[in-house]
């Protein structure tokens, strides 16, 4: 049994027929078709699939589509404006705060948040500020690097080369 | 997991969430921020067949200064916790709980309503109700936290029972509180919370026994002039642990002990 879901994706509204059980992380990667969001641990503990809802972290494993009815969802898609990278994602570019890259768009997301809260964490608000995230490849230095990275570019006391994030060399993206 | 089939609804009032409980009856659940019963119902530990999503429900949202007391609306949530001025002035030990639970994506959806009414002996708000004599609010009667909790997540909750705010004596007194726990992100293996409360101290336990616990023979001892390590060896009378895969009940006892006097002393030099 089906029922109405309206909400807005990355600033875009939808509307479709879902059955309650289905989660939003599965909404998302198969009815939106919004495959940046990833499942990894599937048991709400990694973090892999956040999201933000109304501009809040989530976890999208834990939160049914209808759940979300009415909100603003945004994804990992949704991050990027005018085809610049978000200074985040240039960030975790640029640090290499990634390997296999499988946890990185849930980091992002996280990031993203955490930054928005708190423009300029302390190494420990790092640590703290993405406690629900599991990365098994980096031991997390270059994840920290990068957003402490990130906060500077976006506090404007960029300087090096994370001062690629604001101005012509920052990186482009289709779509 | 896929969770088993529900029917959905989202009621406008409390009074609405109470009929969508009688009209679909035993098996429905309300929901709130989900970041419990979810994972239950994904592992399949839980399989209601209706859930009443409260999420909307005006006026359950507030936290309000009422003479002694402090009212906390059901459907305020941990990181509402964190951020609100009134609550780190009237009950800084729930806000200082708030920081500790699950982690940021968590704390943005989950509730203290959902934590009362799930009644986890692991649920760090549970113990602090209790401790501090705490009233749980519902839309049928309120209920003194010292009554509520029963069993192993089991509550005085009747099904058609709504929890809508709980009234926590103001408490500004020194306090701690240690969240035993391997990942920053875990339950409590173990925890302790302690509040000074005028002349006495008020203890608390998590994940200890079936239910939360009051540490009544540790504030006994206290009350009756005991050192912090002294009364803190009182803790075994207060705690009935069980051993699971993370430790055993030989060293949550242990646990207990020591954390019990650390959290005292922590709480007393902190003046």
């Amino acid at each position: 049994m089906t029922q109405p879901v309206a909400l807005t994706i990355n600033g875009r509204r939808r509307e479709d027929h879902v059955e309650p059980r289905l989660l939003l992380v599965h909404y998302l990667r198969e009815v939106a078709g919004l495959t940046g969001t990833h499942i990894a641990c599937d048991t709400s503990q990694c973090g892999a699939c956040t999201v933000l809802i109304d501009g809040e972290a989530v976890k999208s494993c834990s939160v049914f589509a209808v759940q979300a009815a009415g909100r603003e969802v945004t994804t990992i898609e949704g991050l990027a404006a005018d085809g610049i990278l978000h200074p985040v994602q240039q960030a975790f570019w640029n640090e290499h705060g990634l390997q296999c890259g499988f946890c990185t768009p849930g980091f992002i997301m996280a990031a993203a948040y955490l930054l928005k809260q708190n423009p300029s964490p302390t190494d420990d608000e790092i640590v703290r500020g993405l406690e629900g995230n599991l990365c098994r490849c980096t031991g997390y230095e270059n994840i920290k690097k990068a957003v402490r990275s990130a906060s500077e570019a976006m506090s404007g006391k960029a300087d090096g080369v994370s001062g690629e994030l604001v101005g012509s060399a920052a990186v482009p993206v289709e779509g | 997991m896929i969770t088993a089939a529900f029917e959905y609804a989202r009621p406008g009032s409390v009074d609405e969430a109470q009929s969508l409980l009688t009209k679909y009856g035993a098996d429905a659940k309300l929901i709130a921020g989900g970041q419990s019963l979810i994972p239950l119902m994904r592992l399949r530990l839980s399989q209601p067949t209706a859930l009443i999503d409260i999420q909307g429900i005006p006026g359950l949202k507030e936290v309000r200064r009422d003479d002694g007391f402090v009212e906390i609306g059901a459907l305020v949530r941990h990181v509402d916790i964190q951020r609100n001025a009134t609550l780190r002035e009237t009950l800084p030990l729930l806000v200082e709980m708030a920081n500790d639970v699950g982690d940021s994506q968590v704390r943005n959806l989950g509730t203290i309503g959902g934590v009362i009414a799930h009644g986890d002996a692991a649920g760090d708000y549970n113990s602090l109700a209790l401790m501090l004599d705490a009233e749980i609010v519902t839309n049928k009667r309120r209920h003194q936290a010292r009554d509520f909790f029963r069993d192993i997540f089991t509550t005085a909750l009747e099904h058609d029972e709504v929890v809508t705010a709980v009234r926590f004596p103001v408490s500004t007194g020194r306090f701690a509180y240690t969240k035993f726990r391997r990942r920053l992100y875990d339950w409590a293996i173990a925890g302790v919370a302690v509040q000074e409360s005028g002349s006495s101290w008020r203890v608390g336990y998590v994940n200890l026994a079936r239910t939360p616990r009051r540490g009544a023979a540790v504030e006994r001892a206290l009350a009756g002039g005991a050192s912090a390590a002294d009364a803190a060896a009182q803790s075994g009378s207060d705690i009935d642990p069980t051993g699971d895969v993370r430790a055993t009940a030989e060293y949550k006892r242990h646990l207990a002990e020591v954390l019990t006097a650390r959290t005292l002393q922590q709480a007393t030099m902190a003046a």
